[in-house]
């Protein structure tokens, strides 16, 4: 059952940045983009276990730090090779400064 | 028995099994900690500084073809040669890291302009862009991995004959001709198959035939115009003028240590001149562009300052490197357990070493380990 999940304060992120959220020992990664809006998706690149957190975020595209495969973070979809893979997203909503992900519970 | 030893680097056999049992293959590799703030402005891309180099690049590519042309078709002047050869070494090396940096995607911002030069100087160093931006990231993966690696250009014991005949191309552009042929009628091999996923294949078998399409027309104008010309602009440079693309990449990793998960103990930074670097577009900071592959090549030496109290005393110059790749190399040719093992500067963090899998010698991996 899906459950929404406080992930980070608005303030963690900067803009055009992503950072890291451990929850039940899976990783995601918790984007602002330029405008403020927030995403999130599954922690890991799809191409190799690499955390995203360590990666650029240029617009609306997270570049993997390991062989810089591009992902759209606000669809999840895979924007070439190395990756040919869509990373999964999740919902997000902004309640009183904090950033909520929907995960499945 | 040679031949025996360097059959364990290929992708295909035991030595990719046991190296991924070793947990050696997508390996927890070193990397110095740097503040994600700063890190966050060394891998910030801007088009200016590539653009600006690339125009400079293709304009010296152009004026040293023309006047090398001219000087040639019209005066029959033997001064031809040297613009064609300032030509051809443009061409045949230093497409090789303009290859390189637009492979990455890190060299400009605009993502279509990366792509493009990626296209021209894939063709230029005679590399499908698929199949080698796929080596690539194996590359990137798994270092110097034995039997994971495929751009282990330097083996133990080296192929010595190899390596000097490629100073001109002499292995690598037939080589290159063959694989394109390959390609061009839809066929991989065994060890590209390793790394090229199917859905990239498709890509590969197009571009053998539109490389292959071009240097037909190339010979066809040669033929017709009964003039070596076309192919001394159009594919002989991958002979006449490579010898700086081998003499810059051995630097990267000859003699250094295999199956490691550190950097700075497979890979080299060697200082160079501000000609060399701009011909090299800074491949030079070796370590660090293995360490964080997102920074943009105009910005490590500013890595390289942030990251070296962590690293090895750099190589000040390239004869200090090769003073000590050659005798690395010939010794390898009769130990193979030999390799260079560098020392780091006090304080800084101690190698990546998590198991006793390796120190960096090339024997082969116990058998106990193999899936």
């Amino acid at each position: 059952m899906a459950q929404w999940i406080a992930a980070c304060a608005t303030d963690d992120v900067d803009a055009e940045d992503v950072i890291p959220f451990e929850h039940d020992g899976r990783d995601y990664a918790i984007y602002r983009s330029p405008d403020d809006v927030y995403y999130a998706s599954d922690g890991h690149c799809t191409h190799e276990k690499t955390l995203l957190c360590d990666g650029l975020v240029m617009g609306g595209v997270i570049e993997c730090p390991k062989h810089n495969g591009r992902f759209d973070y606000t669809s999840g979809k895979a924007l070439g090779a190395p990756v040919l893979v869509d990373v999964r997203t999740y919902p997000t909503k902004v309640i009183d400064d904090t950033v909520y992900i929907e995960i499945d519970g | 028995m040679g031949r025996e030893r360097l059959e364990r680097y290929s992708l295909t056999g035991p030595e990719n099994q046991a190296a991924v049992a070793a947990g050696l293959a997508g390996g927890d590799w070193f990397r110095s900690a740097v503040p994600r703030k700063r890190m966050k402005e060394l891998m910030r891309r801007s088009d200016y500084p590539a653009v600006r180099d690339t125009v400079i690049w293709i304009g010296l590519i152009l004026a040293f073809a023309g006047l090398g042309s001219a000087l040639w078709v019209v005066w029959h002047s033997w001064w031809a040669v040297p613009f064609l050869l300032a030509y051809g070494i443009l061409y045949g090396s230093t497409s090789d890291s303009r290859w390189h940096e637009s492979g990455h995607g890190t060299a400009f911002k605009t993502r279509w302009i990366d792509e493009s030069l990626y296209q021209v100087a894939s063709f230029m160093i005679m590399r499908d862009p698929t199949t080698w931006r796929w080596s690539h990231t194996r590359h990137h993966t798994d270092t110097l991995v034995v039997g994971r690696d495929p751009e282990i250009a330097v083996m133990r014991p080296a192929r010595l004959a190899k390596l000097l005949a490629n100073l001109i191309g002499l292995v690598d552009v037939p080589q290159a001709f063959v694989s394109m042929f390959r390609h061009a009628s839809g066929r991989l091999t065994a060890g590209e198959a390793d790394y090229v996923p199917d859905a990239e294949r498709p890509k590969v078998y197009r571009t053998a035939r539109i490389h292959l399409a071009i240097y037909a027309v190339t010979i066809a104008a040669a033929i017709g115009f009964r003039s070596w010309l076309p192919v001394v602009l159009i594919g002989g440079p991958r002979f006449y003028g490579a010898c700086l693309f081998y003499v810059y990449g051995f630097t990267q990793h000859a003699g250094l240590g295999e199956n490691v998960l550190d950097h700075r103990l497979n890979t080299r930074t060697v200082k160079m001149c501000r000609l060399n670097r701009f011909l090299y577009w800074n491949m030079n900071y070796h370590v660090e562009h293995h360490m964080f592959p997102m920074v943009p090549y105009y910005r490590l030496p500013e890595l390289h300052e942030e990251i070296s109290r962590d690293c090895a005393p750099v190589y000040p110059s390239l004869w200090a490197a090769y003073k000590e790749i050659i005798p690395a190399v010939l010794h390898q040719l009769r130990d193979q357990e030999y390799y260079v093992r560098r020392e780091l500067l006090p304080g800084a963090a101690p190698f990546n070493e998590p198991t006793p899998l390796s120190d960096g010698r090339a024997l082969p991996l116990p058998a106990t380990t193999a899936a």
